[in-house]
């Protein structure tokens, strides 16, 4: 008997006053202890639907369950289930972080004495106890974003939906913040997660769907989905000086200029680079150095903020 | 089989323990955050209304009232303390509540509650209990003002409680429903400046509303804050220019058909969920 999906919809649409369509009859299956990337570009639907499984938006037609639970049956059971990471701050600036967790457990029916080791234990967790009892106009905006996460879990939710929990958030921020949340994932929590950073979906979801206007345009496992990927993208270094030189053209491959000494090409995986490298020789450009293309700098900080130095990062890994 | 039932019946019976527990929680929860930001800004909330009616007071009831000496056999002063408080009332409960529901819209920290599982009828009861909260305690504070100018004997107590509860909740409810269809700032603003602050004035507050003629008594009837005044006049002083059944009579009508309007938003999510 297969398990009960953490969410399911069924049919999801929604029309809104102004007649756009936002979602044209999406179906979704999650299962339960899933890390699951929910992806599209901006006007996709992806907050629109976000906003149906946390009560914010109404839907047209269609159903959205949580653990078996229809979201039109019973409401106040589906969102015990839920705890929600809204992309854009909804707390009160002139309250302060530990106020603004224990208020929200009372929401949830959870007594203040339940809810205040909670709340420290959160706010210790994601690293803001030390500004629990300031008010939150005085945080940064990283301090803000995990604060939202640690709103979240107050209920302690089966299903935890973040929709772009990082946006502009720092890179040793956002490793800590997933650091959390791949913890609360293994320890059975179903996550749900929308981002516009893929190396994050990429490296974190076990499964994923792509929305586009309001459709499911793909919906598989994460590993698939690469696999289909074909096309590589590599960056070559190239001597100062040839700012002047036309780049030769070549069949399968887009090259094209980044500056006066890098070179980015990209072409299907399958391809090989000898016809590449012979036809920059040809131009009489030398490649000094050659790297797929991967956020570099990202690891470099990282080991500096973490280990102090590049090298001791590489080394203690 | 029987025995199945009744396990059914009793795990429903926790079930509904175990919601109707958790929505007293949240119950109060509301409440306490709606007093807590009342006192955390009370420079704003409690002392205006204590320095408007003590203003009114030494102008209307000491200087003016010297002049026009008893009404109904109360002095002036004594004769429009009723209505001034449950002016301070009536304001502070309405303007608690457009304030405070209206800046979670607009922070979008009203999304903490709509995507918790409290039914609308706590968000409203607890946003209702705030306001009526400052009401009184409003209320209170310009009683004690009041009897620095004049003695006070409250004729009749129960009246006098159950009216400003009464008052309070009706424009407590009236405010909430001008917050959720309120898109900005100044939507919050003209009805206690262009409905509230007349209808007070013009209901009765400091005047007995027998002095009109006709045809300005008969409009004055359709004025919800005469009855509001009158009924709380009734309960301090222990006289009131409409009969008492019948201010009873249109608060309750007033509070409910009010409730049963913000509910019903509120459970459509009118001006909150898209």
């Amino acid at each position: 008997m297969p398990a009960v999906p953490a969410l399911e919809t069924v049919d999801l649409r929604k029309t809104y006053a102004n007649g756009v369509e936002a979602l044209k009859g999406v179906s979704l299956r999650v299962e339960p202890g899933d890390f699951f990337a929910l992806l599209g570009p901006n006007g996709a639907g992806k907050s629109t639907l976000i906003g149906i499984l946390s009560s914010l938006v109404n839907p047209t037609s269609g159903d959205a369950r949580a653990f078996g639970i229809s979201i039109h049956r019973d409401r106040g059971a589906v969102m015990r289930q839920i705890g929600l990471v809204p992309q854009e701050i909804n707390f009160n600036q002139f309250e302060t972080p530990f106020d603004i967790c224990v208020n929200v457990a009372g929401f949830y029916g959870i007594p203040r004495d339940v809810a205040r080791p909670r709340a420290e234990k959160y706010l210790n967790e994601l690293r803001i106890w030390d500004k629990a009892f300031q008010q939150t106009r005085m945080m940064s905006g990283g301090m803000k974003r995990r604060l939202m996460i640690a709103r979240a879990m107050m209920n302690e939710p089966r299903l935890l939906i973040l929709d772009e929990p990082t946006a502009g958030v720092d890179i040793e921020i956002r490793r800590s913040m997933w650091q959390f949340i791949t913890g609360i994932n293994r320890a059975g929590t179903t996550v749900i997660l929308t981002t516009h950073y893929l190396e994050e979906a990429e490296q974190l979801c076990r499964n994923i769907a792509i929305i586009d206007h309001g459709n499911i345009v793909e919906n598989t496992a994460m590993r698939t989905l690469l696999a289909k990927l074909d096309v590589e993208t590599f960056i070559l270094d190239v001597p100062a000086g040839f700012a002047g030189e036309a780049l030769p053209e070549v069949p399968g491959v887009k090259l094209t200029r980044i500056d006066a000494q890098t070179l980015e090409a990209e072409m299907s995986k399958s391809h090989d680079l000898n016809s590449l490298f012979a036809a920059l020789s040809g131009r009489g450009i030398t490649v000094t150095s050659l790297r797929n293309k991967t956020n570099r700098l990202e690891e470099l900080f990282v080991r500096l903020v973490e280990h102090g130095k590049p090298d001791q990062g590489r080394a203690a890994a | 089989m029987n025995d199945v039932r009744a396990e059914a019946a009793v795990d429903v019976e926790a079930r509904e323990f175990s919601v109707a527990r958790a929505n007293a929680v949240a119950l109060y929860t509301i409440t306490r955050r709606e007093v807590k930001r009342m006192l955390r800004i009370w420079t704003q909330t409690l002392i205006p209304p204590a320095i408007t009616m003590t203003l009114y007071f030494v102008i209307f009831g000491r200087l003016i009232g010297s002049r026009i000496g008893s009404m109904h056999g109360f002095s002036y002063m004594q004769y429009i303390v009723p209505g001034l408080v449950m002016m301070s009332v009536i304001t502070n409960s309405y303007g608690n509540i457009t304030s405070s529901f209206f800046g979670s819209k607009f922070g979008r920290y009203v999304e903490e509650l709509l995507a918790s599982p409290m039914p609308s009828w706590v968000v409203l009861s607890g946003y209702v209990a705030g306001a009526v909260l400052r009401g009184l305690l409003v209320g209170a504070i310009v009683l004690v003002i009041a009897l620095f100018f004049t003695s006070l004997h409250i004729a009749h107590p129960l009246v006098t409680i159950s009216t400003v509860l009464l008052g309070s909740t009706i424009f407590s409810l009236a405010g909430f429903i001008n917050a959720m269809f309120a898109k900005k700032f100044d939507d919050i603003a003209i009805v206690p400046t262009f409905v509230l602050t007349p209808l007070t004035y013009l209901g009765g507050v400091f005047y007995s509303v027998n002095a009109l003629g006709s045809p300005w008594r008969e409009v004055s009837l359709g004025n919800p804050i005469l009855y509001m005044v009158n009924a709380f006049r009734y309960g301090v002083l222990g006289i009131s220019d409409v009969a008492v059944w019948i201010t009873y009579a249109v608060m309750l009508a007033f509070a409910i058909a009010l409730a049963a309007v913000a509910l019903t938003l509120l459970h459509r999510g009118v001006g909150l969920r898209s």
